[in-house]
């Protein structure tokens, strides 16, 4: 077995199991806490339209925190979006997604894509600047900040670097890329992003409490 | 020669010459060994887990941008008072000891053994720098609450027996006479009496059944009692059957403040089993935040089952009695700026009340920049108006406050907690500053209109 055969195949498979295994296990550890029903007559109805409503206004900053946050807000939405753009619409992605699926989906042209993955990897090392010179994040930061963020950069780097090759077969490249993928899905569930699905029960729970007391979301 | 006294020695090592800052006061109650400490206080963080505290945890990325939103670090620049920074020690403990991964990160040494220096760090973070005013927790990208957090870090602390004396102290005297300040229910009446002879007012005492129940904050009966007035004019004027109760008169929570349950509980419970015994339909609590958070919004939780009567904050009660004609008020002639008590508006959903009140009071009113829900805290809530020695880092804090009022230019401000306007007064003295805090509930008293019908 090559390299690549065994990227494509094994290491795939079984960062996938721990994908999937690590994230049930973390999930439910969560919602498996005892709940405490809440008495207080509501003001009004809070709910699962609620924790909807909070998921979807949170992804904006209220006008009072605009200025200050901008600058890490920007950085991550173009860090957020070019990963998904990345990931889901890239065409030999989605014919890689197609080959378990079943089926495919419109994707943009490379050359978008490309534009996109740089843009997102630029925004990633200047959130890392930040993280290391800003007083208040290089107090706050541990490992799994700087480890999530490496997981999340490799494979975009190595993705890109496909076509540019470096002197590398593609094989090779096209090999160290879906290792760099395998890593980042062992790693999703443990560390910080986990947020990828945390962020509906953290912002759905708060949802829930707070717009039944019709206060401030 | 003159000597110097010794208790500031001067620091040689300085760049400028300078006097050592005093040592940092760490509190500690009981003679509990240190190592009992650290579990008591983890253990009591953890007890009440559930599936929203959990994922807070875990779900913070790191991002830092609560910093911005919290008054004490936009104030200092200082790092440490970045509001999730506040819970580290907790956040710690929960990933090496309950969370779904703690077997690894016990497991490679990932997350650092607390220590009890460490939690002496804390005890400043989580009550000298911190008014659990909620500000951050709408900033948050992840929607965590942090101030929620910060509460129950409380309970852990309190446990421990590390919390400011002066917290520990009032939340005793609470616990032991029902009252802060050690108001006792005959002195609360000799006031009760005081107000009606000097305001001329009819004031109910013990009525044996009542559709209303008012209760009244120590702050008020100590330090305004012209709110005793104030409530029972309003409460005469709409009509209603209501009492104070000798009882059941304490609206203050220090139980909840300093991060005690049992006593939360227990005052909470006084206040509820009065107003059953006279079958009260609506029990109206004073012009006071936490206050409300305790009763309006824990109490059924205490209670162990839903309230068989209504809770209201008095700007709630006036905006109703208001907007439906019970009472009138005369229009009045200036400009108005309200301050908005975080546990009543931003935490608490009746921001609209004390606007309704303002409008039928005719006023121009001026809202803060970020007024309403964003408003800026006074600094003092959360308990740390009675903490000494924050009394430096509360008035630098004010500071953001006093901005936001002159910026509207408005004759007066006003609001609705007493301890808000404690917390005024006292930041007021200290600057000399020019505005007075004044109580929305007086206002509305002072112009109520004769009862024609
Ligand atoms: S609750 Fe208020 S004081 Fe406490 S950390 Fe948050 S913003 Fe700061
Ligand atoms: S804003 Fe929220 S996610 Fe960001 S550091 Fe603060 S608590 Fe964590």
């Amino acid at each position: 077995m090559d390299l690549l055969e065994f990227a494509k195949g094994p290491a795939l498979q079984v960062a996938a199991y721990i994908l999937v295994a690590g994230s049930i296990w973390r999930i439910v550890g969560i919602l498996l806490l005892k709940e405490k029903p809440d008495y207080s007559e509501p003001r009004q109805s809070g709910g699962l339209l609620a924790a909807l409503k909070v998921i979807y206004t949170r992804s904006f900053t209220a006008s009072p925190f605009k200025a200050a946050t901008m600058y890490p807000k920007m950085l991550a939405y173009v860090m957020h979006l070019g990963l998904f753009a990345v990931v889901l619409l890239f065409v030999p992605h989605i014919m890689f997604f197609e080959g378990f699926l079943g089926f495919e989906w419109p994707g943009l042209p490379n050359s978008v894509i490309f534009f996109l993955g740089v843009a997102a990897v630029v925004a990633g090392i200047a959130l890392l600047v930040r993280r290391l010179t800003n007083p208040v994040l290089r107090l706050i930061s541990n490992f799994d900040d700087y480890f999530s963020w490496f997981a999340t950069l490799f494979p975009l780097v190595t993705g890109l670097l496909i076509p540019v090759r470096i002197g590398f077969h593609y094989e090779t490249l096209l090999a160290i890329h879906i290792l760099s993928v395998a890593l980042l899905m062992i790693w999703l569930p443990f560390g910080k992003l986990g947020h990828t699905f945390l962020v509906f029960i953290t912002r759905g729970t708060t949802g829930m409490v707070f717009e039944r007391r019709g206060a401030k979301t | 020669m003159t000597t110097v006294d010794g208790r500031h020695e001067i620091d040689r090592e300085a760049e400028r010459l300078a006097y050592k800052p005093p040592e940092i006061r760490h509190d500690k109650q009981g003679d509990m060994p240190d190592e009992e400490r650290i579990n008591q206080a983890m253990h009591h963080f953890v007890k009440n887990f559930n599936t929203q505290t959990a994922s807070y945890l875990d779900g913070c990325l790191h991002c830092g941008m609560c910093a911005d939103a919290c008054h004490f670090h936009v104030r200092t620049d200082d790092p440490r008072y970045t509001p999730i920074w506040k819970i580290e020690l907790f956040k710690r403990t929960y990933k090496r000891q309950v969370g779904p991964f703690a077997f690894f990160y016990r497991l490679f040494g990932l997350k650092r053994h607390v220590t009890i220096k460490d939690l002496e760090e804390w005890q400043h973070l989580l009550y000298d720098s911190c008014t659990v005013c909620g500000r951050c927790s709408l900033v948050c990208p992840m929607g965590i609450d942090i101030a929620g957090l910060v509460s129950m870090a409380r309970h852990g602390m309190f446990k421990a027996g590390l919390i400011p004396h002066e917290l520990h102290e009032v939340a005793k005297t609470s616990a032991e006479t029902g009252s802060p300040l050690g108001i006792s229910p005959d002195k609360f009446e000799e006031r009760v009496e005081w107000m009606a002879d000097e305001h001329d007012v009819e004031i109910p005492m013990d009525v044996e059944k009542a559709d209303v129940l008012a209760v009244m904050s120590s702050i008020e009966i100590n330090k305004y009692p012209q709110s005793i007035a104030a409530t029972a004019k309003i409460l005469n004027a709409s009509g209603e059957t209501w009492t104070f109760r000798k009882d059941g008169f304490e609206a203050t929570n220090f139980g909840m403040l300093s991060g005690n349950p049992d006593w939360q509980k227990a005052a909470s419970m006084q206040l509820i089993n009065a107003a059953i015994k006279i079958g009260a339909k609506t029990l109206v609590l004073p012009e006071c935040g936490h206050a409300y958070m305790a009763l309006r919004w824990m109490g059924a939780n205490m209670y162990g089952k839903p309230l068989p009567f209504k809770v209201m904050h008095i700007s709630e009660y006036m905006a109703d009695a208001l907007n439906t004609g019970k009472i009138k008020v005369k229009k009045l002639n200036k400009s108005v700026t309200y301050h908005d008590p975080c546990q009543v508006s931003r935490r608490g959903g009746a921001t609209q009340a004390a606007r309704d009140v303002i409008k039928h009071l005719g006023v121009d009113f001026r809202e803060m920049e970020y007024g309403g829900d964003y408003n800026w805290c006074c600094g003092g809530g959360g308990g740390v108006v009675t903490i000494k020695r924050a009394d430096p880092l509360r008035h630098r804090v004010f500071k953001l406050k006093m901005d936001q009022v002159e910026k509207t230019e408005a004759d007066e401000v006003l609001s609705s907690c007493a301890n808000c306007r404690q917390s005024f007064d006292d930041s007021q003295a200290h600057f000399n500053w020019d505005y007075t805090m004044g109580s929305l509930m007086e206002t509305v008293a002072e112009n109520l209109e004769e009862r024609t019908s």
